[in-house]
């Protein structure tokens, strides 16, 4: 954290001066581990091991927060006594279909009332798979049945507990290599810090995501922290910390195959959905606050194709098009390779450095008829048709590179990894032809609109009547004027045009639009944007802890500006704060009795079942995420719909059961519980299960994208990547500005003394790392902060190496990623780059040499030094002369410790 | 007024925040691209045109001691060259170096200390400045004017902190300017308003030496009692610093000078020793004449 | 100077601290010394970084960015950056910014120069060629499903981008029917 994203990591120091305990879970010793009160190294991917045994230590020594875990979790919801766990199968569930690969997840249903099968929760469908039909038809099927002791053999809880018990600090010690004491250190102060008065957040990134069971990993997570009480909770949560500035924005209005805004699902053409009421049947749920999804889709239609769409015409769902299996990332550029994609856009994305199995990825693009690239630099991806020695009179590719304004060059909203909107000015206009996007893609779409214009063809139709126009703010260079299109994503009614308040106001009858419903509110009824909101809370006027401001008046936070998702769990289920220093909101009732009359605080949620006996609403420091008006004491309909169907006690609005999961009988395609499984490569054999792998991951054996063969001994170290303070992900942001290159200037791979000695490296040396997807030559830096592990009874060297580096800009290098498969983990598609085999040996890479482009950073420096007041333009200072980059002697060469070079830091100057 | 840098290495995260914000603001072009292989050190020290540096210095848990929680090493002004155990890492209950060779990285600490020009009390280089281009501004700070500056390079060799140099292509001495600049508009320094954690802090001098003996308490009293202020409360040649540090390993490791001497305070003794000497040999001399008469 | 100094000061040290008896003057342009932000226009703006989502503060003068620092006012960072956020500056003010369209012809080996207007004209031809060509109205399997995509174009990335600009690109592109349309959130 304090490696990737300093600024938030800032919030950690603070903490730790007031007391907290920070804990670091990582293969080697970074800049967090620095300033950390606990270090803890792992075997990269061995995650599930360590938190599956923090589990398991809570629940051994009833560590867990009862009330919370008994009211706001299904731990004693019962579930179907056909289920077998991996511990009875060698690591398998049941239902496993060996041939397909796949799971039939009908015996990891819960028991339900009357002999039903419930439908679980269901946020996410997947492509292919036929869901219950009941939906929308005004019925629905009984709730599970519970067992409030907890002692049922087939309630969650007692299946947890049986699940995770293998899961020991010694079971720790062996797969992970984590000390044991070391191990009951973390799981100690992490129970200590939970609970009524205390909470505890698990901040990761990539470092949990990017394997074959990066899922399962955050649901270990997950687990852990519903167990601990931590969920809704001020100080609490899983904090996924994202790495671009709007990843967060592109998830919500996602450019992802699969998503429409706002986590609507695209339109399959595989789970036959004719019709806009198919659509809806196999994506809503009936109870919980998901029952609203058909006002989403249809506000979306309304936006998009205006006065065309009408209830008669399903609001032009068919317009939309349906996706007929998976076309997510790697099967894109499969799809080049089997020339079966023509043309390509890509916007500020650099694959040829990022992109995992990296070259193969610049080879898909040669076999494409056009691609256009926009970018704020000559990045890697552009050069696609001269890379690696390429003859580009062989590639046919017609290409486009644009260039692209930045940051300050254009007005728009960024969403951060808090889920808040925070609009950026424009202050000068992009150089020369640079344009935003917006102008981009608005233009794009007027040409094209003006050459289908004449089409009578029906397929047309969905260009032609789409809802293009926008008035131009900024007539000498033609940008769009985006407060129109903050308006549609934040939504409108039809009849007068008016921005809506917020989701709450959406209906399913054509008479609003929303672009993308999460959003809706950013805009406010009189045409304010919220995104710009500035005006910060002054430190210590709030509730609790004196620091504790929630700053609402700081960009918007979605859904309706809220700061901490699910917070009706700060409070008791009566409603009172777990404890004053970590009250949050509560309910508080009307005096005497009167009615409440519903001061809806932002207006957003509707409270669609009040009880008379108890009126009054939900307050605090936060926009509650709860029906406002909806007393602790609502019973729950077990025949209700939508948010009837909850009590005033279920915290968890957008799961249909209302509480929170911690066995999940429907939405993973590899297993109700967390289960370990070795990386795909590993240099050992699973010691948990006999199962080796994820027996659901998706593989892609093929030409050019090889997994190393299992066990193989020329690739004995596993490997991972990172990302280094200095620089940002393929460098395309920072390889070209002087001041981060300078401070981390070439390919790098840490190792350990050790594995320095068995590979005969000193610090400094050229090594090249090898697997069956190329080579990767590199500089090793020897050092103490890496060690290797005993894992079952073996020595594992883990090598970790930055990613940052491709062919051009003013410092260049190899790119790791050629070196890792494209694989995809079966629930979201992600690939295993985090953890990976290869072999290590001294010196240069055998196959051609690298052929780089650096470039001078001439120019860059318009003033002078000290004489910040004096603009000296002609000064041509930081000028690096390229020839002189390759084999820079290395100052200090085998060691660098404090107490050997005596003063270290100056070595080579003084 | 005297304003100055208080840099506390307990809250450094090493992120350089520090060095880009410093040749952002000033405009400094990078040194060179260069991995130096010093751990995640590749601008290796101050110079012409790296005013603030961050230096890294990996400390190594000695092989035969085992780092503990507790106790932490009795206290002491300075503390031992392993920098003690007493924070940073902590280790728990492991008894026996088994375990630690293997599953448990070598390291004690990893120390992360931001370098600046010191802005001495007793400024060597403005001592040494033999056309007036060194001044001490109104901000109490040590600063080279360059409309002045005629790259002699006297300067140089009298800071004892190696800090200021030439520019190789301009011959003219650059450093640290405290943000002579932004001062002037009541502007924090860029380096200190872009520290994420506060490491570095900007202030009246006198506010910040009392807020950092208090600090330095504070860890004492938490266990940490390897933190140790350096360049306030100590008799040494240059005086106060301006720019002065919370360490909490010997000043070495950082590459600091433990007791930082002027080269101009042996030019007071070497004209006396000049004087004696010459009158010894006048005497001497007037005795030898003397004595041949 | 700080009252607490108590450093041995040689005679010769306080001598030297002046040319003659008076301490060094300032020169002309260290009096006239000023921050070049001052009298500058201001912008609110957000780091592009990471998402930590900073907060920054753009000056202009004369149309030109002086300097990019950050914004005291935001409860995220309190005017501080890393070190990515503090080079801003030098990622947006930079001479290897591209800021002409590049062409590459097929089989051709290098870029050229073209203006913005032919580029926009040709991709949308090329997007209108690619897609008729390639179009698939009704499903293979249900022949009376409309399934309106084309497999035959792609889009490759948005975490760059602003919110607005994703969504208009997935406004377009999914009314041409695009399905293979990604970013880096997925990976």
């Amino acid at each position: 954290m304090a490696e990737c994203h300093p600024v938030a990591y800032r919030f950690v120091m603070e903490a730790k001066e007031r007391g907290a305990k920070i804990i670091h879970v990582d293969p080697r010793f970074t800049r967090t581990s620095a300033t950390a009160n606990l270090y803890a190294p792992v075997r990269t991917g061995t995650d599930i091991v360590f938190l599956g045994a923090v589990i398991n230590y809570i629940l051994q020594n009833e560590l867990y927060f009862k009330d919370y875990v008994l009211n706001y979790t299904n731990a004693s919801f019962l579930v179907n006594e056909d289920f077998r766990g991996p511990d009875q199968l060698g690591g398998l569930f049941s239902g496993y279909d060996a041939k397909d690969q796949k799971y039939d997840r009908k015996t990891w249903q819960y028991d339900v009332e009357e002999g039903q099968q419930s439908k679980g929760d269901k946020t996410r469908s997947e492509e292919g798979e036929s869901h219950s039909q009941s939906a929308m038809s005004g019925s629905r099927q009984g709730p599970p049945k519970q067992d409030p002791s907890l002692q049922d053999p087939w309630c969650v809880f007692q299946l947890l507990k049986k699940h995770f018990s293998r899961y020991t600090p010694e079971m720790v010690e062996q797969v992970c290599g984590t000390p044991k004491e070391i191990f009951i250190e973390v799981a100690k102060t992490l129970a200590e810090n939970s609970g009524r008065d205390k909470t505890s957040a698990i901040c990761y990134a990539v470092g949990f995501t990017q394997h074959s069971t990066g899922v399962q990993i955050i649901r270990t997570a997950a687990i852990l922290q519903l167990l601990l009480g931590n969920i809704g909770r001020p100080g609490g949560g899983i904090l996924a910390l994202r790495g671009h500035a709007t990843i967060q924005g592109s998830t919500d209005v996602p450019t992802l195959y699969n998503l429409l805004p706002g986590y609507l699902q695209i339109p399959s053409e595989t789970a036959d959905q004719y019709t806009l009421m198919q659509y809806i049947q196999q994506n809503w749920t009936p109870t919980g606050w998901w029952h609203n999804m058909p006002k989403y889709i249809v506000s979306m239609l309304k936006a998009w194709y205006g006065p065309h769409a009408t209830a008669d015409n399903d609001f032009c769902f068919n317009y939309l098009p349906k996706i007929n299996g998976d076309y997510s990332y790697n099967q894109m550029f499969y799809a080049m390779m089997e020339n079966r994609l023509k043309g390509l856009f890509v916007m500020g994305e650099n694959f040829g450095v990022g992109g995992i199995n990296a070259r193969y990825q610049m080879e898909g693009l040669q076999h494409l008829d056009w691609c256009v690239v926009r970018d704020i630099y000559p990045v890697e991806v552009a050069d696609f048709w001269k890379y690696e020695g390429i003859d580009p009179k062989t590639v046919g590719t017609e290409t486009f590179l644009m260039p692209a304004a930045i940051v300050a060059e254009k007005e728009g909203s960024f969403t951060n990894t808090q889920r808040m909107l925070q609009w950026h000015d424009k202050a000068v206009d992009p150089p020369g032809d640079a344009r935003s996007e917006t102008w981009f893609m608005y233009h794009l779409g007027r040409l094209l609109q003006e050459l289908y214009k004449d089409s009578p063809e029906n397929r047309d139709k969905p260009i032609q009547h789409l809802q293009w126009e926008l008035p131009i703010k900024e007539e000498h260079i033609g940008e769009p004027d985006l407060h129109y299109v903050v308006r549609e994503i934040s939504g409108y009614t039809v009849a007068d045009n008016k921005p809506v308040a917020g989701f709450a106001a959406l209906e399913q009858d054509g008479s609003t639009a929303c672009g993308c419903w999460i959003y809706s509110g950013v805009m406010t009824p009189d045409g304010a944007n919220r995104a710009a909101n500035r005006t910060a809370d002054p430190v210590g006027v709030n509730y609790g802890d004196p620091e504790f401001t929630n700053h609402s008046n700081w960009g918007f936070a979605w859904p309706a500006n809220r700061r901490i998702l699910y917070n009706r769990a700060s409070a008791d289920p009566d409603g009172k704060p777990w404890s004053e220093r970590k009250k949050l909101v509560w309910w508080q009732e009307d005096e005497g009795g009167s009615s409440g009359g519903g001061t809806q605080s932002a207006g957003e949620q509707a409270g669609d079942n009040t009880t008379p006996d108890h009126k009054g609403k939900w307050v605090g420091n936060d926009v509650p995420d709860f029906p406002v008006n909806k007393s602790p004491f609502t019973p729950q309909d077990p025949h209700g719909m939508g948010m009837a169907a909850h009590s005033g006690r279920s915290p968890f609005i957008m799961m249909a059961d209302g509480v929170g999961q911690i066995f999940v009988p429907v939405g993973l395609a590899d297993g109700p519980m967390p289960t370990h499984y070795e990386a795909l490569e590993s240099p050992i054999h699973n010691p948990v299960y006999k199962q080796q792998n994820n027996p659901v991951e998706i593989k892609h054996n093929r030409e050019g994208n090889k997994l190393n063969p299992p066990f193989d001994p020329d690739y004995p170290y596993v490997v991972t990547t990172y990302r280094l303070t200095e620089h940002h992900t393929s460098g395309a942001m920072s390889r070209w500005v002087p001041w981060l290159s300078e401070l981390q200037p070439e390919q790098f791979a840490e190792i350990s003394p050790e594995l320095a000695a068995e590979t005969g490296l000193v610090n400094g040396d050229w090594a090249t790392l090898t697997n069956v997807r190329g080579e990767v030559e590199l500089r090793v830096l020897v050092t103490n902060r890496m060690t290797p592990l005993m894992i079952d009874g073996k020595k594992i060297h883990q090598i970790g190496m930055p990613y940052h580096f491709g062919f051009k800009g003013i410092v260049t290098g190899d790119t790791p990623n050629n070196l890792i498969p494209m694989t995809e983990e079966p629930n979201v598609r992600i690939h295993e780059a985090k953890s990976f085999t290869a072999g290590l040996r001294k010196g240069r890479r055998t196959v051609p040499p690298l052929q780089t482009e650096p470039v001078t950073s001439d120019g860059m420096v318009q003033y002078r030094g000290g004489e910040a007041g004096e603009l000296i333009s002609e000064v041509k200072l930081g000028v690096v002369d390229v020839t002189k980059h390759e084999n820079t002697p290395v100052d200090g060469a085998t060691t660098y410790t404090a107490t050997e070079a005596g003063g270290q830091g100056r070595a080579g100057s003084d | 007024m005297a304003n100055g840098f208080f840099t506390d290495t307990t809250l450094c995260i090493g992120c350089k925040a520090c060095e880009v914000a410093c040749k952002q603001w000033n405009q400094l072009p990078a040194d060179g691209y260069a991995m130096t292989g010093m751990s995640y050190d590749n601008t290796a020290a101050l110079s012409a045109t790296t005013w603030r540096h961050v230096a890294f210095i990996e400390v190594p848990k000695s092989k035969k001691r085992l780092p503990m929680a507790t106790p932490a090493p009795p206290p002491a002004a300075v503390p031992s060259a392993d920098g003690g155990n007493s924070e940073g890492l902590k280790i728990l209950n492991i008894n026996g170096e088994a375990s630690l060779q293997v599953g448990f990285p070598d390291i004690g600490q990893w120390l992360m200390m931001s370098d600046v020009c010191k802005h001495c009390t007793n400024a060597g280089c403005l001592q040494a400045c033999p056309t007036g281009a060194i001044i001490r501004n109104e901000f109490g700070a040590v600063y080279v004017q360059p409309d002045i500056c005629n790259g002699c390079g006297y300067c140089v060799p009298s800071c004892p902190f190696g800090v200021v140099a030439l520019q190789h292509d301009d011959g003219r001495a650059f450093k640290c300017t405290l943000c002579y600049d932004r001062q002037k508009d009541g502007l924090e320094p860029a380096c200190a308003k872009a520290c994420p954690t506060d490491s570095i802090t900007f202030g009246n001098l006198d506010d910040l030496k009392m807020r950092a003996r208090q600090r330095v308490a504070e860890l004492h009293a938490r266990g940490e009692t390897s933190a140790y202020l350096y360049g306030v409360d100590e008799e040494t040649e240059v005086g106060d610093l301006n720019a002065f540090f919370l360490l909490k390993a010997e000043p070495e490791a950082y590459g600091l000078p433990k007791a930082p001497r002027l080269p101009q305070d042996r030019v007071g003794r070497g004209y006396l020793a000049g004087f004696a000497a010459a009158a010894v040999l006048s005497v001497f001399s007037a005795l030898v004449f003397k004595s041949k008469r | 100077m700080s009252s607490e100094t108590k450093s041995r000061v040689s005679l010769f040290g306080k001598l030297a601290q002046h040319v003659g008896l008076v301490p060094n003057p300032l020169s002309d342009r260290s009096e006239k010394l000023k921050p070049r932000i001052r009298d500058a226009e201001k912008f609110h703006s957000v780091c592009p970084y990471c998402a930590v989502g900073c907060s920054q503060l753009v000056f202009v003068k004369d149309k030109k960015i002086i300097d990019i620092e950050g914004n005291p006012e935001s409860p995220i960072n309190r005017g501080t950056l890393c070190p990515k956020g503090s080079a801003t500056y030098g990622l947006t003010v930079n001479p290897q910014r591209l800021t002409k369209v590049k062409y590459r012809a097929p089989y051709s080996d290098k870029w050229e120069e073209k203006p913005l207007d032919w580029a926009m004209n040709r991709i949308a031809q090329l997007v209108k060629k690619t897609r008729d060509e390639t179009f698939i109205e009704m499903s293979k399997d249900k022949p009376d499903m409309p399934v309106n995509r084309t497999e035959a174009i792609g889009h490759l990335g948005g975490a760059t981008l602003d919110n607005e600009e994703n969504y208009l690109i997935l406004k377009l592109f999914r009314s041409l029917g695009i399905v293979y349309i990604e970013n880096q959130a997925r990976i």
